[in-house]
């Protein structure tokens, strides 16, 4: 059942970014309604399904790699639609509403039958684990896409060709302004989630570094959005060079959290 | 009843003819009259303007209107009708309500996408109505004509670009900073171009201007002007770390800002982005300038290339103006059809024919002892009570029909009935 309302999720969240992306060209006043009403409805969709599995399963999800990645489309979709509430730009939704999609067709090549955890890791710590990770990702999705904007909105200013997209996308203040915002945000839910992990690989193992792929690449990961607010803060960096950074942190935190489930196909321990 | 618009605008008539056809507000009430009177025109309206002088009139003759409107216009502006007839245009019905939608919604201004003439329109309407000259086409008309200007300007960005070089760098400045209302600008030299731009930028709300230039009275002058700040030149260095918007305009032969200049500064700034506009000719900035991060370089014919793009950016967008408005003169017609008096008439009868029938034959099911002869009488009362129930409104629509408010009768009717087509 959860499934099912997962699937429909998706399919609208495909109809809202097919529509949001549509928007970056065309005006429109019933296009804009359509990319949000689609969206919204995913949202409940997605909603029901996380529901549904946390009655179906018993616990809170996320529980296995089907449900992380489910859950991590899910606050990134929570918070975009937070900020088209507070900002009016339906702009933002075609740079951050295909992260959602790709993520979430992710999560529909993995099993996704809510296989019990172990008894090792059904506890509060994993539990937190996971959920700083995930939401501080899903902020640090939002800093890939504005930091897409960024660069697209700055090359059209330097090369002062100004293409139809020019007239759609935001002010760069405004762009590497919320960028730097999200970081703030995700950057210490990510370190808290990495601290939570060792904490439980302490429990669970007897050592923090367990040589898990996954465990690495996040500290890899880490790594590269230390640096990015360490330069924001100390060195005044921002502009062009942050939103690089944004946009490669992020490829990092897709290798880490799609790339070794998905394509390697050894998931990180859930059991 | 046609709808007719008969008039001259900015592309089939030089401005010495447009600015003799305009007629002051005083002479508006006499001329509406002869309108009336000599023209056969039930409902009438001008729209006069720099870009254009437009009647736009509801009548029975279209024919004998075409031909009298110019001859009481050029009697009107004491202006020889031979001067401007070959300029004026003619539309009628369909044309005539594409033409005032595409007028309101600026698709048909000299500065595609101008918000002024919405309120030109708007204000043109108000002083016909009150003086009775319009009546429930062109009020509806009119209502219309704004409502899809409006639409036009919120669905599509037709409004959006800037299209003069001064409210241009404003629009770049903006795309840069956001808001300006914190922001800084610093005038080098002195120019019409930079004052005008200054000005602009001073609408926006920016916090300070400063201005710089060789002469320091000079400075002291043009900042007095522009309500800023006059600052020695030998300090622009110091400046240029918290101005965030230049206005560079010197008659300095050579570069007085260099690369190496802009990088240090930069550095000093900790990456604050500067948004610099060279109005000098010869510029005043090497335009290697504009390869450092976070600083954006416009040339003047940067930013002409801007104002191009902007109308490019317009054309654009007025294609899909176009589409929403052909949808729009669909809708009007479909309003305008269902106020003809006799297809009214016959749906009221036939609406009132079927409600006869039902009942009819629910009663005589009920009455079946009833006689062939009897039935007949029961028949007849039912169709006598119909018909006379309709002789008065048919006679006195009919009647209405040739006054000018006959249309809200049939508007009423059709209301009060339900009536569909």
């Amino acid at each position: 059942m959860d499934v099912t309302f997962f699937y429909g999720a998706l399919l609208l969240y495909v109809v809202g970014t097919v529509a949001y992306l549509l928007l970056l060209w065309f005006q429109g006043g019933p296009l804009a309604r359509l990319a949000t009403a689609a969206t919204v409805g995913g949202f409940a969709l997605h909603t029901l399904a996380l529901l549904t599995r946390f009655y179906a399963a018993g616990r809170l999800p996320p529980g296995n790699t089907y449900e992380a990645i489910s859950f991590f489309a899910w606050v990134t979709v929570l918070v975009y639609l937070g900020l088209e509430v507070r900002f009016r730009r339906h702009v933002m939704g075609a740079f951050v509403l295909p992260i959602v999609v790709l993520t979430a067709l992710a999560a529909a090549t993995v099993p996704k039958s809510p296989g019990g955890l172990s008894p090792a890791l059904d506890n509060t710590w994993v539990w937190l684990h996971v959920t700083f990770v995930l939401s501080g990702s899903a902020a640090l999705a939002l800093t890939c896409g504005v930091g897409l904007m960024y660069l697209l909105q700055e090359r059209q200013l330097k090369s002062k060709s100004l293409g139809a997209m020019y007239y759609r996308l935001p002010s760069l203040d405004f762009l590497d302004g919320l960028g730097h915002r999200a970081l703030l945000v995700g950057f210490p839910l990510l370190t808290a989630g990495l601290i939570t992990g060792a904490f439980q690989a302490q429990a669970a193992w007897g050592r923090v570094l367990t040589w898990d792929p996954t465990q690495l690449l996040s500290l890899v990961t880490w790594v590269i959005y230390g640096g990015l607010l360490q330069a924001r803060l100390t060195a005044g960096w921002r502009g062009r060079k942050a939103a690089l950074l944004s946009v490669l942190g992020f490829g990092a935190v897709l290798v880490t959290v799609l790339g070794v489930s998905v394509l390697v196909g050894r998931p990180h321990v859930f059991n | 009843m046609v709808i007719l618009t008969v008039g001259l605008n900015h592309t089939t008539a030089p401005v010495e003819i447009r600015e003799r056809l305009h007629l002051p507000e005083a002479a508006l009430p006499a001329f509406f009259e002869r309108l009336g009177q000599e023209a056969g025109v039930l409902e009438r309206l001008i729209l006069s303007t720099c870009n254009r002088v437009e009647v736009y009139a509801v009548t029975d003759d279209p024919e004998q209107a075409q031909v009298a409107i110019p001859h009481i216009l050029a009697e009107g502006t004491r202006t020889p009708l031979a001067l401007f007839e070959q300029k004026l245009y003619r539309h009628q019905q369909e044309a005539a309500v594409r033409h005032a939608f595409r007028v309101a919604a600026s698709l048909d201004s000299l500065v595609l996408g101008e918000s002024q003439i919405l309120h030109q329109v708007k204000a043109a309407y108000e002083v016909a109505r009150a003086q009775a000259a319009t009546g429930p086409i062109l009020n509806t008309l009119m209502g219309r004509a704004l409502g899809v200007a409006k639409k036009v300007r919120t669905e599509t960005g037709i409004g959006e670009a800037a299209v003069s070089i001064p409210s241009a760098a404003v629009g770049l400045a903006k795309t840069i900073f956001g808001e300006l209302a914190d922001r800084t600008v610093l005038i080098v030299g002195a120019g019409e171009m930079a004052e005008v731009a200054a000005r602009h930028l001073k609408g926006e709300g920016v916090h300070t201007v400063l201005v710089a230039h060789r002469h320091f009275d000079r400075a002291v002058e043009l900042a007095a002007q522009i309500g800023g700040r006059a600052v020695r030149f030998d300090q622009i260095r110091h400046e240029l770390l918290e101005a965030d918007i230049v206005l560079s305009s010197t008659a300095a032969p050579h570069y007085i800002l260099h690369r190496a200049d802009v990088e240090e500064l930069i550095r000093l700034r900790w990456n604050r982005p500067l948004f610099l506009i060279d109005i000098a000719v010869p510029r005043d900035i090497d335009p290697a300038v504009n390869e450092i991060d976070n600083v954006y370089l416009y040339d003047i014919d940067d930013l002409e290339g801007v104002v191009a793009a902007h109308r490019e950016a317009r054309e654009r967008e007025s294609a899909q103006a176009e589409l929403l408005i052909e949808r729009e003169v669909a809708t009007f017609f479909r309003w305008l059809k269902s106020l003809e008096v006799v297809p009214t008439l016959v749906t009221l009868r036939r609406h009132l024919e079927e409600i006869q029938e039902v009942e009819l034959a629910k009663a005589l099911s009920r009455l079946p002892e009833l006689t062939p002869a009897q039935q007949d009488v029961v028949r007849s009362l039912a169709h006598g009570i119909v018909s006379k129930i309709l002789h008065h409104p048919t006679t006195e629509l009919k009647r209405q029909s040739v006054n000018r408010d006959g249309l809200l009768y049939v508007s009423a009717l059709r209301r009060l009935f339900g009536l569909r087509d």
